[in-house]
């Protein structure tokens, strides 16, 4: 490992028990008759030039952990540290740096992008905004950025309507890393595409994070693709993380009775082997009352009496690998 | 480098399309034909537009009179010429001066949202349960008489209208992720509303738009007849409609033709707009 990529002390990216409760207003006087749960004491950390997969089921609440970060939402609770800074107090022009910072990718090629704005300009934008080089200069730079996600930079003058999903996957993409950003958010970026085209943009992100030593957070709920993407996953089940690992540890070794009906989802391409799968009887239940205790407890093959009344905490394993269940205590 | 060549060749293009849209072009056309007529009434009018004759008054169309004389003997084609002035710079000024203070209105509201987006749309409701004349009626109280006065009377009026038609698809476009990929790179606020929301929402506004230009020169029409705009004889094609009203079976050549000449000109305008939001629309510029 190169000597800058060696972290000293902090970690890039440091998420403290954040929670983000959405107010549920009925009536004329629009009163708040409850909240909905969506993260709940949320703890995670990315490292420099590390990859996070954050998975789990829809609903879970694992897009807006990365809208909290990306300060889409306002937390109701806890804290986010970029570089040891807390940057929910910040002042507007450390906000400029921060955008400078953590730039993200969204799930749906087809609404990311302004229709009515040429893939050149949107690509150039951030140079814009930021004032970083001089106009005559950004149509250069837009055009490195096509060569770099393998668009021609001849698109330039084009609309986002006349680009397939995969391309402008690609343009975001470019968008993505025109600032040089630290740490990119990736919410579920090829899980709209198909999957030849999704093994072309996760190995074109491979790239990128090698030649601009980035940090991702990988939100997805495709396990196979995190499994590749990955150096430690997070697995979320209904707005809480319920087990950390290294990423060959958590499929060889995983702990949380969630996690492993969740990877025995996995298909295998081997047609003569018989794999026992793990099928999750009922429903994910509602975040606005997430049940008492371990929020997997009626779901849960494995269910214990204190499973219901009390919630367990993260605990250690060994120093890659947390879960928080109560047969691991 | 070859790139630079290709983004220019870009810049052609809207005009490319203008070209070949026949819609936009046609109307660009007649527009040009009303404007010049506006500008050149005082010496392509055979009478003067205020000379009264008695001996001639309702006078079918003929040829000293190509298109009659209303009840004092004045020369219509000639009060229809005179009246494109008045008309067509209040048609068109206070529309577009409501289109970009309700427009305006109607984004920030959508786009702010919360309690500000509340008032805003509230103030808008309240102006817009009052009929187009009524409103106009309590403005000029307050403004006073005059054309200018009547302009910006108007675009008040028209102001809530376009606030009201704006704000629906901002809640729509501001949830699209092109917005939050904006506010990810750092662009302002006020760029978003610019750069991302306004070209989104253009379209449907510009349409309607043009089409309310035809009520703005009628509603000056009825302002003018209470004595709230235009003093009456100086022409106009809203109070030529309004006087001529009484005598439609008997001399319809007063409003028919003054008549023509709003409709004529509200066809160009929309056309114009028909054209501008194809012409804009990335998806339908070849």
């Amino acid at each position: 490992m190169s000597e800058e990529l060696i972290f000293h002390g902090e970690h890039l990216l440091d998420v403290q028990r954040l929670k983000k409760f959405f107010p549920i207003k009925k009536g004329v006087f629009r009163r708040t008759v409850g909240w909905v749960q969506a993260v709940d004491g949320v703890s995670l950390h990315v490292d420099k030039g590390e990859t996070l997969g954050l998975v789990g089921e829809s609903g879970c609440g694992k897009s807006t952990t990365g809208k909290c970060i990306l300060r889409l939402l306002e937390p109701t609770e806890g804290d986010i540290l970029l570089e040891g800074k807390n940057i929910s107090a910040i002042n507007p022009s450390e906000m400029k740096q921060f955008r400078r910072k953590v730039q993200a990718v969204f799930q749906d090629p087809y609404s990311s992008l302004n229709p009515r704005m040429s893939v050149g300009n949107i690509v150039g934008e951030p140079f814009k905004v930021h004032d970083i080089h001089p106009s005559s200069d950004i149509r250069e730079r837009v055009a490195d950025l096509f060569k770099k996600v393998g668009l021609r930079p001849e698109y330039m003058s084009r609309y986002p309507h006349e680009f397939s999903g995969g391309q402008r996957q690609r343009i975001g993409i470019a968008r993505s890393i025109a600032l040089r950003p630290d740490l990119i958010i990736f919410d579920e970026p090829v899980s709209a595409l198909d999957v030849s085209i999704q093994a072309q943009v996760i190995n074109l992100l491979d790239d990128l994070k090698q030649e601009f030593k980035l940090s991702y957070l990988f939100i997805a709920h495709d396990l196979s693709v995190v499994e590749h993407v990955s150096d430690r996953i997070a697995v979320m089940y209904l707005g809480k993380i319920v087990e950390v690992a290294k990423d060959t540890e958590l499929y060889s070794n995983p702990l949380h009775p969630y996690t492993r009906a969740l990877l025995s989802a996995i298909p295998i391409p081997e047609p003569k082997q018989k794999k026992k799968r793990i099928i999750l009887q009922g429903e994910v239940p509602s975040p606005i009352n997430p049940p008492s205790g371990c929020r997997f407890h009626p779901r849960c093959s494995e269910a214990m009496k204190i499973c219901k009344h009390e919630e367990p905490i993260m605990s250690a394993i060994d120093h890659h690998h947390q879960v928080s269940c109560f047969l691991y205590r | 480098m070859s790139n630079t060549r290709i983004l220019e060749e870009g810049k052609g293009k809207l005009w490319r399309t203008f070209k070949k849209n026949k819609t936009a072009l046609v109307g660009t056309a007649i527009i040009i034909i009303v404007i010049a007529v506006a500008i050149l009434a005082p010496w392509i009018s055979p009478h003067d537009p205020l000379e009264q004759n008695m001996v001639h008054r309702l006078k079918p169309p003929d040829r000293t009179y190509p298109l009659g004389t209303d009840e004092y003997g004045r020369d219509v084609l000639s009060r229809v010429l005179w009246g494109t002035r008045v008309s067509l710079s209040v048609g068109i000024l206070s529309i577009l001066f409501g289109l970009v203070v309700g427009t305006a209105m109607g984004a920030v509201a959508g786009y702010k949202g919360a309690i500000v987006g509340s008032i805003i749309m509230r103030m808008v409701d309240v102006l817009l349960s009052f009929p187009v004349l009524i409103s106009g009626i309590l403005v000029v109280a307050i403004l006073g008489p005059g054309m200018d006065k009547l302009i910006l009377t108007m675009g008040i009026v028209f102001a809530p209208r376009f606030a009201r038609l704006a704000y629906g698809p901002t809640l729509v476009v501001k949830e699209r992720e092109y917005v939050d990929s904006a506010r990810i790179i750092g662009v302002s606020n006020l760029r978003i509303l610019t750069h991302y929301l306004f070209p989104n929402i253009f379209g449907g506004i510009l349409v309607a738009g043009t089409l309310w230009v035809g009520t703005a020169i009628l509603t000056e029409a009825s302002l003018s007849f209470l004595g709230l705009g235009v003093s009456p004889p100086t022409p106009t094609w809203g109070n030529m409609i309004k006087s001529g009203i009484d005598r439609l079976t008997t001399a319809p050549w007063l409003s028919i033709f003054p008549g023509l000449s709003i409709l004529t000109t509200v066809l160009a305008i929309n056309m114009i707009g028909d054209g501008l939001r194809d012409i804009t629309d990335p998806k339908l510029r070849i």
